[in-house]
């Protein structure tokens, strides 16, 4: 941190000095700042920022907070309400696989609060909680009671590290997160291998990680419809049946 | 007539690769985009009315009527934003298109700034769909590298960049105005109106929010023409539409099918319902819109119909919930969704989701008496209307729909001491055969 | 107006900029744009309400002043609003605009309305605490008088056995005030306060939902100037101030309107009091003047006229011991009428505490009773071509003679501050400026030294000047096309341009060739009022110059004196240099902190010289402790008075209490000149005022603005040395702010201000404070002393180093160095 900012600016301007514990990297603090430019009035980049900040940093921390605020010359108490409102900021840090539940209706009645009791359980940790790290794990695993995801043909759905793990009952999803503690690779039901909180982070604050193309063009509950229409022959007027020529996809 | 299902948006999402640029392409698209430039604004504006599109994220607007009142003698740039936040419980559309062909949305995206005069664009996309996000990047790099966005468009003199932005985990930013305040880097919480975003939205100046599917459906309209999308769907509701049918179906999955289809006739595409069970109840357009039962089967689902069912069509997320499932248990965890999701702005809303949730839980439980039941329809009328925007209002659809139609349902929640429920026979693994 | 029943006549026209609606069946019409809840108070109908404030833009966010409204449709004939279908649809009253035609029912004629408002008033008591009893707003709360008048008796939600939300206890947000987050009922007008009127977004909305609460930065406490607005316009008692938390209640509490005493701005408060103690201080609405805020220093800053810390009885030095003893009234007026005859040639100098009365007082003491016009009020830097200035420009202008008003800065196309920092030295004017820079489109231009936090709430730009080179700037101004000063532009003087030679000049030309007009603004409450009491050497009462034999034979006539002294006297610096010189013997002091005046170690230096001092003061200090005489003069809030605001309103306030231990400045004078067989002719501040009104305002010519010697060419700073500048922050170890912990613990870090050029000169030397956190510790040495603080930087010119005045030791005059002279910086390694 700059020993000259001023105590007069704005996220700075308190009378309480404040810890560095978790400076942010010169690095990030420039793909802080590429992101305010992408946007006509800077302050529209804080909440891919925020993404970035935890990508680098694990989660929200003060001084991630401070450092939006200094390049979107905003207090810290702006920022923190922003940081505070969505639910995919966090606070604690969570696993290096971020496993959230839907417990919406639709999923829950459909075994979404099954899974996620048993998940629950078997994991021992409970909502926005990191199960405990066991021996011989790679990685980490965190548990969320999450809201619908947009895929309740697919449910019950879970998440990890928000890609859609669809279809899931007690037992998959106890096997997705035993997979996931023992360093398997596993594949999105609807998307690539999982890559881990922190990078997947870094995508959703807009820097791609060349994944796009991994992972089918749609699930199959997507094609339902569509592929009824190709069988009967059924399409929106006047457009040609050309379209029977097509593969019926993945 | 057209026929039953009418696949344009859904009719590539199996193609190899769909999402990419070429595959894109092969199957015609851009071409509309080719053709709108050659038209003046205002003529696409016109073909958008004309072809009577009305805003597939709920609420129904006419698409081109809304461009139209984007005030073009303002100084201020204009901007497109597109709402792809598709949060409301049950609505799983606008995720599977953009992962799928994001190029449709794309396209719909050029084409319809163009429209309005706007140089800048942005992709609303809620953040918790990663892959999704990814190839709309991905998409949008490819747009750039093609000559469909940046400077000078295929030489039409018009300019335009389009930003995906991914949102935080926040339902209401799904809300307009909450998703304006949400993209200049705000809390999401809705703007007082007027005035409008058609007129002071986006940094204050003129806005066009429109839904993913609203957007997407514009290359189509402007290819075909306006009267091949009115020629399907129904009298005010015109053109075809993503039908959502998730829960104790068969076959769940994505229909696209003309407005007016009923969920009798999609309930028989889907399979059936799950193992020969009975529909109980079931939402039109998402949990905000309240529920129907079987007597509304064969419903047209168009805006007018369903609206006159006393719901409405919403983002035709058809819902479905057979015998097995509580409609109390259902009901309240609605209710925690929307008092999860109130963004804390208002009074009715804030504390009003704070009681409700308390007051089905505690019937639920089986707990209370049945003047319990009228001092939550009592809070539900001090809630509905009175709220700042329609979350509120849509947190009492569910309430006040069950209450009306499955009344006995909880009392014989009191009367049983709790749920007559068997949740396990709900669950898709329950085994085959199982009921409540 | 409003005629109960009458409906518009048709055909009838409607002046355009007027609407006319019914409200409850009375029509009303309202100006365009008037919201319907303001349009309602007009007639006399108090629509219940939360959120909305009327100084602040509508949110609509509590739902409680929800009416019934219907609106003529295309056809003409009204339509109710409805929505969701079928169902009338309540409006929220404070954010919709009355428009021609509408017709509303409140809860007094429309069932729905009521229903509506009793439903959001149940939801928002759900989840209240029921601990009106302990709470400090209960008695004087919005929600607890709301619920009883628009609520309903029982909760149904504790009925049920509903659980209600909790918060850990009140939380600090600063060292002042403190936040209970279970009463907030998340109206926002505290943070919309903080945003849209001070500037200081240190409170947010944070969290959501039911969770949403008001909240801070990590580590960043809501430390504005203005953070104490929040406690009072808050509608329940969410957010309180850890000096009156608890203290009392309101109905024990005897509520009197007063004047602030902090600044020249004349805020209107209100002082509560209980048993002879001010409790608290708040606002009081003044459209005119300070509309509802005041600064904290005027909320908090009061400890000061607490009695135990008083003098209360005269004092005498015993001629024996040598030591200050105990003395009657009528004793001290002897003692001091003999000593001051004897000490032959005297002078009178005053601080900026004292009233305008006061202040006559002074000047008629000095003249009759002395019979000299060595006088002077500013007890701080000051020069002739000021003194000039203020005859010449200053003196007795007010709104009724033409004079800027605070109206007039709203209206201002561009307001240019010199040697005038108003955030730290005028929190009202600032204020005011805000407003007119956000709602009026206001630009303002300061020619200071560097970019303030003040300045850039104010969007304005800077001109950077070194001390010394503010002439030279304003000058530039009246060609600078991006500044574009027109008749419409307002120049605000703070007293310390006067510092710069030659300043004054440029201004007052800057003023002819744009035709901008000029405001000047001292630092204190009293100085605009012994200006125009005459409590200078050049000037008499009334504006008069004493050099105009016309206008001393006005005063000497309105006296009953056969003559007043001729030749202008001394100022302020002469004076201390007459003492040291032996050519003044006596002097009468009232309210001058020496660490405030040009010279402290002079100033004490000329006290111990002089043969005899005479001092007018509420407590002990060096004055005292060097006096022949010591007078405990009594507070504002023991006696009636009057200060003169910046654009020249007199506001008289009168006694909060009585307290018979002191006595105010003019009946102590009055005293001493009886003994010295020239009386005053009065002894209360009421016959005063009847004097005064009596003397009137000089009608005659004022005396021509003459600048003096040329002015010196400021020396360049020796090599390695900056030139030093500075003032006074808002919250500092200023004489009438001692005591008051809780407040003085919001004040802004003393910190040293340069340029990037002269920070990167001092070598790299960064240390680690006790926290870890690395700052960099700078001496700043001149020659009276030296000062070590942390360094900032910041877009000051090179070669200027800034540094507050009085936030560390004695200050910067005492222990530092004059301002506009040479200091050295070091780097702390
Ligand atoms: C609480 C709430 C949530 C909403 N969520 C969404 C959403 O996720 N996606 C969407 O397109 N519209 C949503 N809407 C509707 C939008 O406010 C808006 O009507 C829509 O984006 C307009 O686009 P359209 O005219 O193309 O339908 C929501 C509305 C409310 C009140
Ligand atoms: S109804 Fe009120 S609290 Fe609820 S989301 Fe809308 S504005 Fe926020
Ligand atoms: S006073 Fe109108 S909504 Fe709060």
């Amino acid at each position: 941190m700059n020993p000259t900012e001023p105590s007069e600016g704005r996220a700075s301007d308190r009378g309480v000095q404040k810890h560095v514990l978790n400076r942010i990297d010169d690095k990030t603090v420039g793909e802080l700042r590429e992101i305010a430019a992408r946007y006509p009035h800077k302050r529209s980049g804080l909440l891919p920022m925020l993404h970035l900040v935890q990508s680098a940093q694990g989660r929200i921390t003060p001084e991630g907070i401070e450092t939006c605020a200094e390049i979107l010359e905003l207090t810290s108490a702006e920022v923190s309400g922003v940081a505070t409102f969505y639910t995919m900021y966090k606070r604690r840090p969570v696993g290096d696989f971020h496993v959230g539940v839907c417990v919406n209706t639709l999923c829950a009645v459909m075994g979404g609060d099954e899974i996620y009791d048993r998940l629950s359980e078997h994991l021992g940790c409970g909502n926005d909680e990191t199960a405990e790290r066991r021996e011989g794990d790679t990685a980490t695993v965190s548990l969320e009671r999450i809201e619908c995801n947009a895929a309740c043909d697919y449910a019950p759905v879970a998440m990890v590290n928000w890609e859609f793990m669809d279809n899931q009952t007690p037992q998959s999803a106890k096997d997705l997160v035993d997979d996931l503690r023992a360093g398997k690779e596993v594949h999105s039901t609807r998307g690539p291998r999982l890559v881990t909180w922190r990078e997947a982070e870094r995508v959703i604050a807009g820097f791609n990680d060349d994944l796009a193309n991994e992972g089918p063009s749609a699930g199959p509950a997507s094609l339902v419809g569509r592929n009824i229409a190709r069988e009967r022959g059924w399409t929106a007027p006047g457009v040609p049946a050309s379209n029977e020529q097509k593969g019926e996809g993945e | 007539m057209s026929d039953m299902l009418t696949p344009v948006l859904t009719d590539n999402w199996g193609d190899e690769r769909s999402w990419t640029i070429e595959a894109y392409e092969a199957q015609g698209g851009y071409r509309a985009l080719s053709k709108a430039l050659a038209m003046s604004q205002d003529d696409v504006i016109a073909a958008v009315k004309d072809s009577g599109l009305r805003g597939r994220g709920g609420a129904g607007f006419p698409t081109g009527m809304k461009w139209g009142f984007i005030p073009q003698d303002n100084p201020n740039p204009k901007y497109l934003v597109v709402n792809a936040d598709e949060s409301e419980p049950g609505t799983c559309k606008d995720i599977p298109l953009m992962m799928a062909s994001p190029h449709t949305l794309i396209e719909g995206v050029i084409i319809s700034a163009y429209a309005i005069r706007a140089n800048h664009a942005f992709i609303y996309v809620r953040g918790e769909v990663l892959h999704v996000i990814r190839r709309l990047q991905h998409a949008v790099k490819e747009a750039y590298l093609a000559g469909h966005l940046g400077k000078n468009i295929h030489g039409s003199g018009h300019d335009l960049e389009l930003v995906v932005h991914a949102g935080a985990g926040a339902y209401i930013c799904g809300e307009e105005t909450a998703l304006l305040d949400s993209l200049e880097g705000r809390r999401g919480q809705p703007r007082l109106r007027p005035p409008f975003p058609a007129v002071a939205g986006l940094y204050a100046s003129p806005t066009v929010i429109n839904n993913v599917e609203s957007i997407a459906s514009v290359p189509s309209i402007i290819e075909h023409g306006p009267d091949w999308f009115s020629s399907m769907g129904t009298e005010r509701s015109k053109g075809y539409g993503i039908f959502s049918l998730s829960g104790h179906v068969t076959n769940p999955g994505q229909f696209e099918a003309p407005l007016g289809i009923t969920l009798r006739e999609l309930i028989d595409l889907a399979g059936g319902m799950r193992n020969g069970h009975k529909l109980k109840f079931w939402t039109p357009g998402g949990s905000s819109t309240g529920i129907l039962t079987d007597e509304h089967l064969d419903v047209p689902l168009d805006f007018e119909a369903v609206a006159e069912a006393g719901s409405m069509l919403g983002t035709r997320a058809l819902q479905i919930f057979d015998e097995t499932t509580c409609v109390v248990r259902a009901t309240l965890r609605w209710t925690e969704f929307y008092k999860h999701e109130s963004c804390g702005k208002c009074t009715p809303c804030r504390e009003g989701t704070w009681w409700l949730v308390q007051s089905l839980a505690k019937l639920e439980k089986g707990e209370g008496t049945e003047a319990d039941l009228d001092v939550v329809l009592d809070q539900c009328d001090n809630i509905l209307g009175r709220s700042f925007c329609a979350l509120a209002d849509g947190a009492v659809g569910p309430i006040t729909s069950s209450i009306q139609y499955f009344r006995d349902e909880y009392i014989a929640h009191l009367t049983h001491g709790g749920c007559p429920h068997d949740p396990a026979a709900s669950t898709l693994f329950a085994p085959a055969g199982a009921s409540a | 107006m409003s005629t109960p029943g009458s409906t518009p006549r048709t055909g009838e026209v409607v002046a355009t900029d007027q609407v006319t609606l019914t409200i409850d069946g009375i029509t009303t019409s309202a100006p365009k744009g008037t919201l319907v809840i303001r349009a309602a108070e007009e007639i006399g109908i108090q629509i219940p309400r939360f959120c909305d404030h009327p100084l602040l833009k509508p949110v609509g966010a509590c739902r409680q002043c929800l009416v019934e409204v219907a609106m003529p449709g295309p056809n003409g004939e009204l339509r109710t609003m409805q929505g969701p279908p079928g169902r009338m649809k309540p409006q929220p009253s404070c954010t919709l605009v009355a428009t021609e035609g509408m017709e509303v029912k409140t809860q007094l004629t429309s069932e729905g309305a009521d229903k509506a408002q009793q439903g959001q008033m149940e939801f928002l008591l759900i989840n209240h605490p029921l601990d009106c009893p302990v709470c400090d707003k209960g008695g004087e709360c919005p929600l607890q008088n709301q619920a009883m008048s628009n609520g309903r008796g029982e909760s149904r939600f504790s009925a049920q056995g509903m659980v209600k939300r909790t918060f850990p206890k009140p939380i600090n947000i600063s060292p002042q005030i403190l936040l209970d987050r279970e009463r907030c009922i998340v109206c926002q007008r505290c943070t919309r306060f903080a945003d849209e009127i001070a500037g200081d977004s240190f409170i947010a909305l944070v969290e959501r939902g039911a969770r949403q609460q008001i909240g801070i930065g990590p580590d960043a406490p809501f430390l504005s100037y203005f953070a104490g607005n929040t406690i009072q316009i808050c509608p329940v008692g969410a957010l309180t101030s850890e000096d009156y938390r608890f203290r009392s209640r309101p109905f024990d509490l005897v509520s009197t309107p007063s004047i602030a005493e902090h600044d020249a701005c004349g805020a209107a408060i209100r002082v509560d009091h209980r048993r002879g103690k001010v409790m608290r201080r708040l606002a009081g609405d003044d459209p005119e003047v300070n509309e509802e805020w005041i600064t904290d220093k005027d909320r908090f800053g009061f400890s000061y006229t607490r009695s135990d810390e008083r003098l209360t009885y005269p004092q005498v030095r015993d001629e024996e011991t040598g030591e200050l003893r105990p003395a009657s009234w009528p004793e001290a007026f002897v003692v001091a009428a003999r000593g001051l005859a004897a000490a032959g040639a005297s002078g009178v100098l005053t601080g900026g505490r004292v009233t305008a009365e006061d202040a006559y007082a002074y000047s008629k003491f000095a003249r009759v009773a002395l019979g000299t016009n060595d006088i002077d009020f500013r007890a701080r830097q000051h020069t002739g071509e000021e003194a000039s200035f203020l005859a010449a420009h200053v003196a007795m202008t007010a709104p009724y003679t033409g004079g800027v008003t605070y109206s007039d800065l709203e209206q201002a196309g561009v307001v240019v501050l010199a040697g005038f920092e108003p955030e730290d030295e005028a929190g009202t004017i600032f204020l005011r400026l805000r407003k007119a820079v956000m709602q009026h489109g206001t630009r303002v231009v300061a020619v200071a030294p560097y970019t303030t936090r003040g300045l850039r709430k104010l969007n304005g730009r800077l001109v950077a000047t070194a001390p010394g080179e503010e002439g030279d700037a304003l000058s530039a101004l009246a060609g600078d096309s991006e500044a574009g000063l027109d008749a419409s532009s307002v120049i605000m003087v703070g007293e310390r341009l006067a510092t710069t030679p030659g300043a004054l000049a440029a201004v007052i030309d800057l003023a002819a060739t744009t035709g901008a007009r000029l405001a000047w603004v001292p630092r204190r409450a009293g100085d605009r009022g012994a200006l125009d009491a005459g409590c200078l050497p050049n000037l008499l009462p009334g504006g008069r110059p004493v050099a105009d034999a016309g206008a001393r034979v006005d005063v000497a006539a309105a006296w009953g004196v056969a003559q007043l002294p001729e030749t202008p006297g001394r100022d302020g610096n002469a004076i201390v240099a007459a003492l040291m010189s032996g050519k003044l013997g006596g002097v009468v002091v009232g309210g001058v902190d020496p660490d405030d005046t040009p010279d402290p170690a002079a100033f004490r230096a000329a006290l111990a010289a002089a043969s005899f001092v005479v001092a007018l003061e509420q407590r002990e200090t060096d004055v005292t402790r060097a006096a022949d005489v010591v007078f405990p003069v009594a507070p504002v809030t023991d006696k009636p008075g009057t200060f003169v605001t910046w654009d020249g309103r007199a506001r008289q306030f009168e006694a909060v209490m009585t307290n018979p231990a002191s006595l105010p400045d003019l009946r102590t004078l009055s005293g001493i000149a009886q003994e010295m067989g020239r009386p005053l002719g009065w002894r209360t501040t009421d016959e005063v005022r009847a004097e005064l009104l009596q003397l009137g305002a000089w009608d005659g010519a004022r005396a021509p603005f003459d600048a003096g010697k040329a002015p010196k060419v400021a020396k360049a700073p020796k090599r390695g040395a900056l030139r030093l500048v500075t003032w006074k922050q808002l919250v500092d170890d200023g004489t009438l702010q001692s005591g008051d912990v809780h407040y003085r613990a919001t004040a802004r870090p003393a910190v040293v201000r340069l340029s990037q050029t002269d920070f990167d000169a001092l070598g790299s030397f960064t240390t680690e404070a006790a926290d870890g956190r690395p700052v960099a510790m700078v001496t700043v040495t001149g020659d009276r002393g030296s000062v070590t603080l942390p360094a900032e930087v910041a877009d000051l010119p090179v070669g200027t180093v800034w540094v507050p005045a009085r936030s560390f030791g004695r200050g910067v005059l005492a222990d530092l160095a004059s301002p506009g002279s040479s200091v050295v910086v070091k780097g702390e390694k």
